[in-house]
């Protein structure tokens, strides 16, 4: 079969880190071909590097059969390579119309815009994928369904031979999803190849040829859709066999042994928050870890918001020992007796130029007032004993916190839930991006407040985190409980088919 | 243990570095040099007179640039600073010298020095509402006052310059403390207040915090809400309050002159003491210094004979330089 695209051997490192290792993708004419992995797979670096935004460090692209050399966006724009991002790249406040010619506006005499020809042009692109919109009204006007598939629209209307289209879905409710794929299979039609990618897997058997999976920087994986299981797509993506089973020891928590279930402390009943969280319940007792199981976008996330009252509920409730009232902002939360140690600790966890000290007091202040002051020696006493007691490798406290290693920030913000002294902790991904020591002794400091009668919810991506970790699994898809798991007992393997959304999972 | 830091520290600067040492000392250096130029140009620059025109004149630009620190610590800004200004200038005189004022006098002053500073109040509640919970942008919240509420001032004087003889009410602007002026030692006040509530408190720290990074504030439990409105409701009574400091020096309000400009003198002396404008820092005391070296920039080239138009285009390079260090200072 001719191929429009051959990448191999793609090496890429940043900063001495490899990123890529003889990562390879091949793309035949008018295919949809699909590109798998986990987070740190090594997907956007690829991409990247076929779109020119990163320049490979070794290896060959070969596209519409000529050895090829992409060293900027707009050179693989003209050789024919579009890019739809998950964030449109659109300008939302003007028309369709010069969304789509922009750069390539029609003129009278090579200088004034023809506007009449250029609203005509614009529809007949438009009207190629089934779109009948006012193409003078402002782009921002329409969902972002359509404004993805203008954007999809303006990128074949330059010629595009293959168009990459990242995460397309991810914010599609489910007709917005089956007008797009309608407008994947047209350019299937047409010839034209598309790179997708998508961590919705089932989206994948519904529209896609071939599907390439990628981790830790390689390709380790390219077969037909047509004849693999969604479990076999899994295993390949986190590299285990579907035969492998049990990895002791692999983490601090030692299994899950569950011991005497304590009091109740959070009940959660049908709690929904929006199209991503749906019917969700959960029992969560004294000395106990649930783990929330399931492939990004599933609603863990979601799910932690939803109790720690950052999002409102559109439906259910959530009580903590019992008490339901007033649970709808964080702070009400903290008061409750509730943490949450966010996934994004850039974003929503650090204060990257307070130090050390402040960082890991901010959740406390309320209870560190004396007579209108903030009690500074009981601070100082509290944070000393926690540098002490996770480990936390400061200059001293009063470093600012940016300068400190992810694992020892990530302690910093694991101290500042613990020093609340709370009931319930919420951990999202509580050792992503640290590394395997920190990972170890993060995993020690949560079972040590597990076994001082804390209730944990965790989220991670690291199966054996939550499958060793964890007394139960509550396995999510597409926002809804799929499945609960028990320790012990739980493997591996039963999450991952529990994730896999197959029947007869071991219990 | 300190002893032993210190031996590093010298042991670590075989040579003096001139950048970081211009970065981190800029205001002080710029004051220095300032300073020194003066008392070698200037006629009669040290005399005592020079220095209390330039305490009574640089006071009111200090204290609302320290409630203009506060603000810009949150990563908000206060464009309404000169409108409030105008306003409670414009109250206070209606209150003493109305007809009840006129009639108890002591009571008079008090209600003309409460109320005004009362409605700056509420000019700040109205900008910090808008901002923490309707989520207007700082710079359009504020411009709506900054253009309403010069107005409001001007149809309660019916646009007329208003003159009064009252000396107890301008004791706020004439006044004298151990030889220098009251607004002086008023302004130093209000800057070991800020800076206690700034480092002591937990209000200052949630200030810090939000501007530092607001999700992540608002996910610890900080009053996210109610400390941006408690900003702005401080910048705004620190405005009333230099308003009607200006009203009391001049013995008359000007609702059309009173606080023209200052939010960008305002601006200028935060930024200047080191307020980050994306939030996050707070140097109080750098608002004075800030303050002090604008007013000093403007006395200077005014004694030198220097029109007041080519002072504002010196305003603007002293801004830029302020910014351009900190920029360098983030690398």
């Amino acid at each position: 079969m001719a191929e429009l695209l051959n990448m191999s051997g793609i090496d890429k490192a940043f900063a001495g880190v490899s990123a890529l290792s003889g990562a390879s993708l091949e793309i035949a004419p008018g295919e949809v071909h699909a590109l798998i992995g986990q987070n740190g797979a090594g997907k956007s670096t690829l991409i990247k590097i076929l779109t020119g935004v990163y320049r490979r460090d070794g290896g060959v692209i070969r596209f519409n059969g000529a050895e090829t050399v992409l060293n900027s966006p707009r050179e693989a724009q003209e050789a024919g390579i579009a890019t739809i991002y998950q964030e449109l790249n659109l300008v939302p406040l003007r028309s369709v119309t010069e969304n789509v010619i922009m750069g390539y506006e029609p003129k009278w005499f090579g200088v004034l815009i023809n506007w009449k020809e250029a609203h005509k042009r614009t529809r007949e692109i438009l009207a190629r994928f089934g779109i009948d919109i006012d193409v003078r009204a402002p782009l921002g006007s329409y969902s972002t369904a359509i404004q993805q598939l203008v954007a999809i629209a303006r990128a074949v209307s330059l010629d595009a031979r293959l168009v990459i289209m990242d995460e397309p879905t991810s914010s599609l409710d489910a007709s917005e999803v089956e007008v797009l794929f309608g407008v994947v299979k047209g350019l299937r039609e047409a010839g034209v190849s598309v790179l997708y990618v998508s961590h919705f897997l089932d989206e994948l058997f519904e529209i896609c040829d071939r599907v390439t999976t990628m981790r830790d920087g390689c390709t380790v994986d390219c077969r037909d859709i047509a004849g693999t299981t969604k479990l076999e797509l899994i295993a390949a993506m986190l590299g285990r066999d579907a035969e492998e089973i049990e990895s002791a020891g692999m983490t601090e928590f030692g299994g899950g042994a569950a011991g005497e279930k304590g009091e109740v402390l959070l009940q959660a009943e049908g709690v929904s928050t929006g199209p991503r969280l749906n019917d969700f319940n959960m029992t969560l007792h004294r000395g106990e870890i649930i783990g929330l199981g399931g492939l990004l976008g599933a609603g863990r996330t979601e799910a932690a918001r939803a109790i720690f009252g950052v999002d409102r509920l559109t439906k259910g409730t959530i009580k903590m020992k019992g008490n339901g009232t007033g649970l709808d902002t964080p702070s009400a939360a903290i008061s409750a007796g509730f943490g949450y140690l966010t996934e994004d600790r850039k974003a929503e966890g650090i204060i990257p130029d307070m130090s050390v000290r402040e960082n890991l007091t901010l959740a406390l202040l309320p209870k560190l007032k004396k007579g209108g002051q903030i009690d500074r020696a009981r601070e100082r006493k509290l944070v000393e004993r926690y540098i002490e007691a996770l480990g936390i490798k400061t200059a001293n406290m009063e470093q600012p916190i940016r300068e400190l290693s992810g694992g020892n920030q990530q302690k910093v913000l694991l101290a500042r839930w613990l020093a609340i002294d709370p009931d319930v902790l919420i951990l999202d991904e509580p050792t992503r991006g640290v590394d395997v020591g920190a990972k170890r002794e993060i995993q020690a400091i949560i079972r040590d407040a597990v076994q001082n009668g804390v209730g944990v919810v965790l989220i991670s991506s690291e199966f054996e985190e939550i499958v060793e970790g964890a007394d139960r699994i509550i396995v999510l898809n597409e926002g809804r409980i799929v499945t609960e798991l028990t320790n012990p007992g739980i493997t591996e393997d039963a999450l991952v088919r529990a994730l896999a959304h197959t029947e007869g999972q071991a219990a | 243990m300190t002893t032993q830091d210190a031996n590093l520290k010298a042991r670590r600067d075989p040579s003096f570095e001139w950048g970081p040492f211009l970065r981190k000392n800029g205001g002080v250096v710029a004051l220095a040099v300032i300073l020194i130029f003066n008392i070698i140009v200037t006629p009669n620059f040290l005399q005592m007179q020079t220095l209390f025109v330039n305490i009574s004149q640089v006071a009111t630009i200090a204290i609302v640039a320290m409630g203009m620190t506060l603000v810009i610590a949150t990563g908000g800004i206060d464009l309404s600073v000169g409108a409030i200004m105008a306003l409670a200038g414009a109250l206070a005189p209606l209150i003493f010298l109305s007809d009840f004022g006129q009639s108890y006098p002591a009571l008079g002053i008090a209600a003309a020095i409460a109320l005004p500073l009362v409605a700056a109040l509420a000019c700040g509640l109205f900008n910090g509402i808008l901002v923490a919970n309707l989520k207007v942008q700082p710079i359009i919240a504020t411009l709506i006052l900054f253009i309403s509420g010069r107005g409001i001032a001007q149809v309660l004087t019916n646009g007329n310059l208003q003159t009064f003889s009252n000396p107890s009410f301008s004791y706020l602007g004439t006044g004298k403390v151990l030889g220098l002026p009251f607004q002086g030692w008023l302004a130093l006040a209000i800057a070991c207040v800020l800076y206690l509530v700034m480092t002591r408190t937990t209000f200052g720290r949630y200030v810090l915090a939000i501007g530092g990074n607001e999700r992540a504030a608002e996910l610890s439990g900080g009053p996210v809400k109610r400390v941006k409105i408690g900003v702005y409701m401080i910048c705004g009574a620190l405005s009333g309050l230099a308003g009607l400091i200006v009203v009391a020096i001049n013995s008359a309000s000007d609702a059309a002159r009173n606080g023209n400009l200052m939010e960008l003198d305002a601006i200028a002396a935060a930024v200047v003491g080191g307020a980050l404008l994306q939030g996050g820092r707070a140097p109080i005391f750098g608002a004075i210094l800030g303050a002090v070296i604008i007013q000093l920039v403007k006395y200077t080239l005014l004694a030198n004979g220097v029109e007041d138009e080519v002072a504002l285009i010196a305003k603007a390079l002293i801004i830029l330089a302020a910014v351009y260090v900190q920029q360098a200072r983030k690398e």
